[in-house]
């Protein structure tokens, strides 16, 4: 089993494998199901991510009325094609957003690597797909790739809001996809996995502040960036460029930011954005609370 | 290692907003259910940390009640579970705790009829998974991934070796397992987690040992 990136790294190398297959072969150790059964369930969550895309891309609008739409509005600023950032990066903004507007609405969603960073993954899988033109098999090895590295983070930092900010949130989801997308672009493990630290490095000190506690502002907007973030380190990466501060390191240096930052900054919903006079106005009005009984 | 499959990373598939705050309370509250062995009557839920503060924007409440309802995590009934509990009679009781819990996402269940009641606590790590803390007073590590059964037993010696015997007869492997007691020679609790169902012979079988007093088992 692997416990870090760098071991990652050099299993597939000492394999002569993709990152991907690490991780089957080692889901299929754990759990003793059949790369057959391993290669399905996967299926099922990449059916569920279209799904929610192609909702998302509909249309649709949270019960709290703060979030939903601006998937819409992006697909048909790029249909214009006047944009000034590529359009590849603009598809994955838009369908990152499209499937967190999803989440934010109550919709069904498969948690990437949780729920509130769901959009990142997808939205870029689902962009690259339309320059990569993948077979399904690699559509779904993306998510294996996408899956080891994110096992990395979540059992030597952490994948929680709560417990270290939205940068082991938002960051590792777009961690995870750079290392996706340069893997399926061809690019190399280590180049994956420097794509990953390049990533995670600008993500780093990301704090939780959802507005009245909900998955909504800034979350929805955050899965955009994260995408577009993901999109410029793979290109980084199969530019050629190295992160000096190796993956690891990275990821442990999240870790401990996250164990520092003010648990007001950690999905408390009573720091940072939150806490701003209109972040309080819609806390207010969205559970009807008078805003002077608000705790400060 | 915390994690163990790539399907703790990528999934669960889930109805949103929050892994951490659906999801997690739903599976929480789902060991409950599942530990009780059947739909209580009533049920208290104590919210911590994070949890305290933002159950009502994550659905936090309406997952843990769909959980207790016996609902998966992409259930779309848990939107309506209050409605549904209610239409069974269940009463319902929501507790913000001021109190610091060890982990930022914490929920106390106590769930209960007039045949006896279980109280639980649940914590969620992050990305839907959860870990159960205590169970009836006894600290325990149980992932709710796995099968598992827990066995309230008297503290004494043989009391695990025959357990154990038992299980190995039947070919069952144990990945965790875990002892806890209140007091020397008093009540204890093992925690089992395996790698298969285990069928309702067995646990009968283990119901008739020396000095165990009661076996349930949770499905995965």
């Amino acid at each position: 089993m692997f416990r870090n990136v760098a071991e990652l790294v050099e299993l597939a190398v000492s394999r002569n494998c993709k990152i991907a297959e690490v991780m089957i072969q080692q889901e299929m150790e754990v759990t003793g199901k059949s790369r057959e059964d391993v290669f399905s369930m996967m299926d099922r969550n990449l059916k569920v991510m279209e799904q929610a895309v192609e909702k998302g891309l509909a249309g649709v609008k949270s019960h709290s009325g703060l979030t939903g739409g601006d998937a819409v509005l992006m697909q048909a600023y790029i249909e214009k094609g006047n944009f000034l950032s590529g359009e590849t990066i603009l598809d994955a903004v838009s369908k990152a957003v499209a499937t967190n507007e999803v989440n934010a609405a109550m919709g069904t969603i498969c948690a990437t690597p949780t729920a509130g960073s769901a959009g990142v993954v997808p939205g870029t899988l689902f962009a690259v797909k339309h320059k990569l033109h993948p077979t399904r098999e690699e559509m779904i090895e993306f998510l294996f790739t996408s899956g080891a590295f994110g096992f990395v983070v979540a059992n030597n930092a952490s994948i929680s809001g709560a417990a270290g900010g939205c940068q082991a949130e938002v960051g590792s989801a777009a961690g995870m996809a750079a290392a996706a997308i340069t893997e399926m672009a061809g690019g190399t493990p280590a180049q994956a996995a420097e794509a990953m630290a390049i990533t995670l490095k600008n993500m780093l000190g990301l704090v939780c502040d959802p507005v009245a506690g909900l998955v909504e502002v800034p979350c929805v907007k955050r899965n955009a960036m994260g995408a577009a973030n993901a999109m410029v380190a793979a290109d980084m990466a199969l530019a050629g460029i190295t992160s000096r501060i190796p993956c690891d390191e990275v990821i442990d240096a999240m870790y401990k930011i996250g164990q520092t930052m003010p648990s007001a900054l950690r999905e408390t919903a009573q720091g940072g954005l939150a806490a701003t006079p209109t972040g309080r106005e819609l806390e207010a009005k969205i559970f009807g609370i008078p805003l002077d009984r608000r705790e400060p | 290692m915390k994690y163990r499959s790539v399907f703790d990373i990528i999934g669960p598939v889930m109805i949103g907003p929050s892994s951490s705050h659906t999801a997690g309370a739903a599976r929480i509250g789902r060991v409950a259910r599942s530990l009780f062995g059947r739909e209580p009557k009533w049920a208290t839920v104590s919210f911590y940390g994070s949890f305290a503060k933002t159950y009502r924007g994550h659905g936090t409440d309406v997952a843990i009640i769909g959980g207790i309802l016996d609902f998966d995590t992409f259930d779309e009934r848990i939107k309506t579970s209050l409605q549904i509990a209610d239409a069974n009679g269940m009463k319902i009781t929501f507790i913000e705790e001021e109190a610091v819990a060890d982990h930022p996402n914490t929920a106390r269940v106590i769930i209960g009829d007039d045949q006896g009641q279980l109280e639980l606590v649940g914590i969620s790590i992050g990305g839907g998974k959860i870990e159960i803390t205590e169970l009836n007073g006894f600290l325990l590590q149980l992932s709710g991934n796995h099968p598992a059964i827990l066995v309230m037993h008297n503290d004494r010696y043989g009391a695990i070796a025959g357990v154990a015997n038992v299980l190995a007869k039947h070919a069952i492997n144990i990945g965790h397992m875990n002892v806890s007691r209140k007091e020397k020679g008093q009540l204890a609790l093992m925690t089992i987690e395996v790698d298969q169902n285990i069928e309702i012979g067995v646990i009968e079988e283990l119901k008739t040992l020396p000095n165990i007093l009661q076996v349930t088992k949770i499905a995965e």
